[in-house]
């Protein structure tokens, strides 16, 4: 698959090594952007399968981010969620071009 | 793996017996393959499977040449020749090719994308492809094929599997926990093809999808080829060595030209050929032996195989297809997941195959391999050691203790039970000491218990048991007491020291195990240690409540419960500014307003600090509040002024981290009315001076508060407060609060360092109080300035082409 609109939304520096920021793409849910403690990015929509907490305030340990309300695991590669839980968080493409990172967020259905 | 293994070995005998000169194709050093699934899955990194860095290298004289593999050797000049030219000779040349992985001949197999997965190189490219999203096949549903299908799953591609045969693992497990380990998988999101014959690989340039031969069309960006290996034999073929599978070898691992040897998987020894480590590390303690005079002989190895697939795990040793006399003994627990099968002949087991629980599969083999008669315990042989040798008595040492002397202990690196005694008895009185000499216990941990126990049984009394304790959390061995003991014993000042020396077994921990460090490291190194924000739970983060809607509620601090117009003007404001759907008393008699968005929260405080107003660390594992009565001033029965010493007690302890949530109370008087009785330091003013308590907790388990003791002055109830919180914040466990820690030492140890112990209680409060010196700084006005105003603003965004 690829994407034919990938968005620039910062350097890898802009967000904190095992932390996240946000994006807000018109018309889309709020999107999750992870720094891994290696420098791995990865996006997700900011919203955790269990009772939709915001996984941009989790802690990030290895590639997985802890949800800040109970504490699911959710591996941020693929949105899965970790050990006994079950659920799966919508994953955003992402990739890291010259220490910048471009997301390709699922186009907005025109109306 | 098998040469530098080998190499160990020889030097761990007879260090200055040989000059070693290792070639390597590959520009690493030696790093566990084992582990490359792992570092596909993203659980390790490379440096973590690394075996021996450059310096042990340097250490032991050993010349180690990367990126350069040999290509010919001439056995007359007893020379090596390397890709380079470089020419070395040799008195004794040990050959340790490995094996290659088999690639399937189909007509597509040479196209971009297609890989194997056998080294570091393939492992980078899968990760690459994955993070390039897409679909992925893996061809081959054995223990290889499976890894790399769970880590590239791992890593959000969508994978399926093609397995030739009916079953998944069909040489390690049999047909009903294949079935099971297919079924699991499926659950996990692979799609699983078994009896499914691949046709062809097709795309243009790279792979674009699969085709089996009935026609159907699997899509996929990325092929990886994991149906086998084969002894990679060229070299020692050229070279006109004797050579059948693999390269011939004797009991010596000597090959069919005397000055030549061979180990690993390159080589056939009675016939047989193998592809797993244990038989390898038989065969390197054979080859050391031989090459320093002793002469024990390598006699073949009969295997096992316990694994971990997708974190299931599985185990099987010997033969489990039946046949002649056999006698299957089954257990199956569909709800537990639990598959066990037992198959014994002649009253002596011949194989175990074991699904979901496979704690038991190391006494199953050692019986199989000593050919032990199980008569005595055939009936209860399936519910596993602890029943069958202990009548139901589930006693981890004595199951430890029937393990034989050959016993594996230590699948990683390959140590034996008899090896791990004997390091014990050489002086390696500890786990760490244990992981440093014979390296059992320190690559992926699993068998730290058995280590532990074997240390128990040894050392008997003298054995502390320092572990057997609860483990901080599933990334370390060590208790939360050892790692606070372990922290200022050795002086460590972060988060990433602790991890290493203390052999973390994650890259960077777990939301478990930070937030306690980051606490430990903070309590011990007052105004030296750097808090780090990445380990701190959101409400710490943000300094206000994450609430269920993502929302978070903001409480000022007001001292002592009480307030004024300004302060009441003020919050009524930012409530209407900010349309705050909820204000409301907590019952620490203070203003909690609701609804606050994350990105208002900067305006917000800057907004309360206007009205001199700072932060009630309500959120925090910190001092919340100090509850206070009206006490002498107002009420007609208060008999001390409980809110003036509530308002001191507040401004001595607002701001200090603790292990947990931490609430002070002051009643005036032995009605109560601030519930003293219930919180973690309570005072209870009465008329001849103020009666200490501590440990009370009004959470789910309601405890009251034990006595501390009585004193005559406010001072005294300060000083005694002071002294006690340090006590509870330098000794109690993380998210441990006053209540359990005080069940757990006792009252009496309590009191003696408080009480009874004038000079340790001053040093205690002097050490309170310094620490309170760097951190009563009001979280919320540094960041109302500005601090750290990106956690609040989104990225920004900029189209790309």
């Amino acid at each position: 698959m690829t994407a034919d609109r990938w968005i620039d939304v910062g350097r890898i520096e802009d967000i904190p090594p095992r932390g996240a920021r946000t994006v807000v793409v018109e018309g889309g849910d709020e999107i999750a952007v992870f720094r891994a403690g290696d420098d791995a990015v990865f996006a997700l929509i900011n919203r955790c399968p269990h009772k939709g907490g915001p996984l941009s305030q989790g802690i990030v340990h290895g590639h997985s981010v802890a949800c800040p309300l109970h504490n699911w695991n959710i591996a941020l590669a693929t949105g899965l969620a970790q050990g006994p839980d079950s659920g799966c968080t919508p994953t955003i493409l992402v990739r890291v071009e010259d220490g910048r990172i471009l997301i390709a967020p699922p186009q907005p259905v025109p109306a | 793996m098998a040469g530098c293994r080998a190499v160990e070995e020889l030097i761990a005998r007879d260090a200055g017996r040989y000059r070693v000169t290792i070639f390597g194709a590959e520009p690493h050093v030696h790093y566990n393959r084992i582990m490359l699934s792992p570092v596909l899955a993203g659980e390790k990194t490379f440096d973590q499977i690394v075996i021996n860095d450059r310096a042990w290298y340097d250490d032991n004289a050993v010349d180690l040449i990367l990126s350069d593999p040999v290509e010919a050797i001439d056995r007359g000049a007893k020379t090596v020749t390397a890709r380079s030219g470089r020419v070395v000779g040799y008195d004794r040349l040990l050959i340790a090719t490995g094996s290659d992985p088999f690639i399937i001949p189909v007509p597509g197999h040479t196209l971009d994308g297609v890989i194997s997965f056998r080294d570091m190189a393939d492992v980078s490219r899968m990760i690459a492809a994955a993070d390039a999203g897409g679909e992925a096949v893996v061809i081959g549903g054995g223990l290889l094929g499976l890894e790399a299908a769970h880590g590239l799953s791992l890593r959000g591609m969508k994978v399926t599997v093609i397995h030739l045969m009916p079953t998944l693992m069909e040489r390690q497990l049999d047909e009903a926990a294949g079935w099971l380990l297919k079924s699991a998988l499926e659950a996990r999101g692979q799609t699983i093809l078994t009896g499914a014959d691949t046709a062809e690989i097709v795309g243009e340039t790279c792979v674009e999808g699969v085709r089996l031969k009935d026609g159907r069309l699997i899509p996929a960006s990325l092929v990886v080829m994991a149906v086998g290996i084969r002894p990679c034999v060229w070299l020692a073929k050229e070279a006109g060595l004797a050579v059948g599978r693999g390269i011939h070898v004797d009991d010596h691992m000597v090959t069919s030209d005397p000055a030549i040897l061979a180990v690993g998987e390159c080589v056939e020894h009675d016939g047989q050929v193998y592809g797993l480590v244990a038989p390898l590390w038989d065969m390197c303690r054979a080859l050391a032996d031989g090459l320093t005079e002793r002469h024990t002989g390598y006699r073949g190895s009969v295997t096992s195989t316990k694994l971990k697939v997708s974190g299931i795990d599985v185990f099987s040793a010997g033969d489990f297809s039946g046949g002649q006399g056999a006698q299957d003994i089954v257990l199956r627990d569909a709800s537990r997941g639990v598959y066990k099968r037992v198959i014994v002949r002649d009253d002596r087991i011949v194989g175990a195959v074991l699904y979901g629980d496979t704690g038991d599969g190391g006494w199953y083999f050692d019986l199989m391999k000593r050919g032990e008669d199980i008569s005595t315990v055939r009936d209860m042989l399936i519910f596993g050691q602890a029943f069958a040798l202990g009548g139901g008595q589930t006693d981890p040492k004595a199951a430890v203790a029937a393990l034989s002397d050959n016993a594996e202990i230590c699948g990683c690196n390959g140590v034996s039970k008899g090896k791990v005694v004997a390091c014990i008895g050489g002086g390696a009185v500890t786990l760490d000491a244990v992981r440093g000499s014979c390296k059992a216990s320190a690559s992926c941990g699993s068998c730290t218990n058995v280590v532990e126990n074997l240390l128990a049984l040894t050392l008997g009394d003298d054995y502390g048991g320092e572990r057997a304790v609860k483990t901080m959390c599933k990334c370390t061995s060590f208790g939360h007491d050892d790692v606070r003991r372990e922290i200022v014993a050795q002086g460590m000042r972060s988060i990433p020291e602790v991890m290493q020396k203390l052999h973390w077994s994650t890259p960077d921990g777990c939301s478990s195990c930070r937030p306690a460090l980051n606490y430990y490291l903070l309590c011990a190194l007052p105004g030296e240690y750097v808090d780090d924000q990445q380990s701190r739970f959101v409400n710490e983060r943000m300094h206000a409540n994450i609430q269920k809607d993502g929302t978070y509620s903001v409480v000022p601090r007001m001292w002592g419960g009480v307030t004024n117009p300004r302060e009441l003007r003020a919050i009524a404001d930012v409530v209407e500014k900010y349309d705050a759907p909820l204000v409301k008393v907590t019952g620490g008699q203070r203003l909690d307003i609701f609804g606050i968005k994350k990105q208002d929260l900067p305006a917000v405080w800057a907004d309360l600090n206007a009205a001199g107003m700072v932060s009630g660390h309500a959120y925090g594992k910190s001092l919340r509040t100090v509850k206070t009565c009206v006490g002498s001033d107002w009420c007609r029965f208060g008999t001390q002024d409980s809110t003036g010493l509530g308002i001191q007690t507040e401004r001595m302890t607002w701001g200090s981290w603790m292990p947990h949530k931490f609430k002070i109370a002051v009643s005036g008087c032995p009605r109560n009315c601030a519930e003293a009785t219930i919180k973690d330091f309570g005072v209870i003013c009465v008329d001849s001076g103020y009666e200490l308590h501590v440990g009370g907790n009004g959470g789910i388990h309601v405890r009251v508060t034990d006595l501390l003791c009585k004193v005559e002055t406010e001072a005294e109830a300060m000083h005694y407060c002071a002294a006690f919180i340090q006590l509870y914040r330098e000794e109690a466990r993380y998210l441990e609060r006053t209540a359990p820690w005080i069940e757990r030492v006792g009252l009496e140890r309590i009191k003696a360092r408080i009480v009874e112990d004038a000079e340790g209680r001053d040093a205690l409060a002097a050490r309170f109080l310094h620490s309170q010196t760097f951190c009563q700084d009001d979280p919320w006005a540094a960041r109302a300035k500005g601090a750290e105003s990106e956690q609040h603003q989104p990225l920004s965004l900029m189209e790309t082409a």
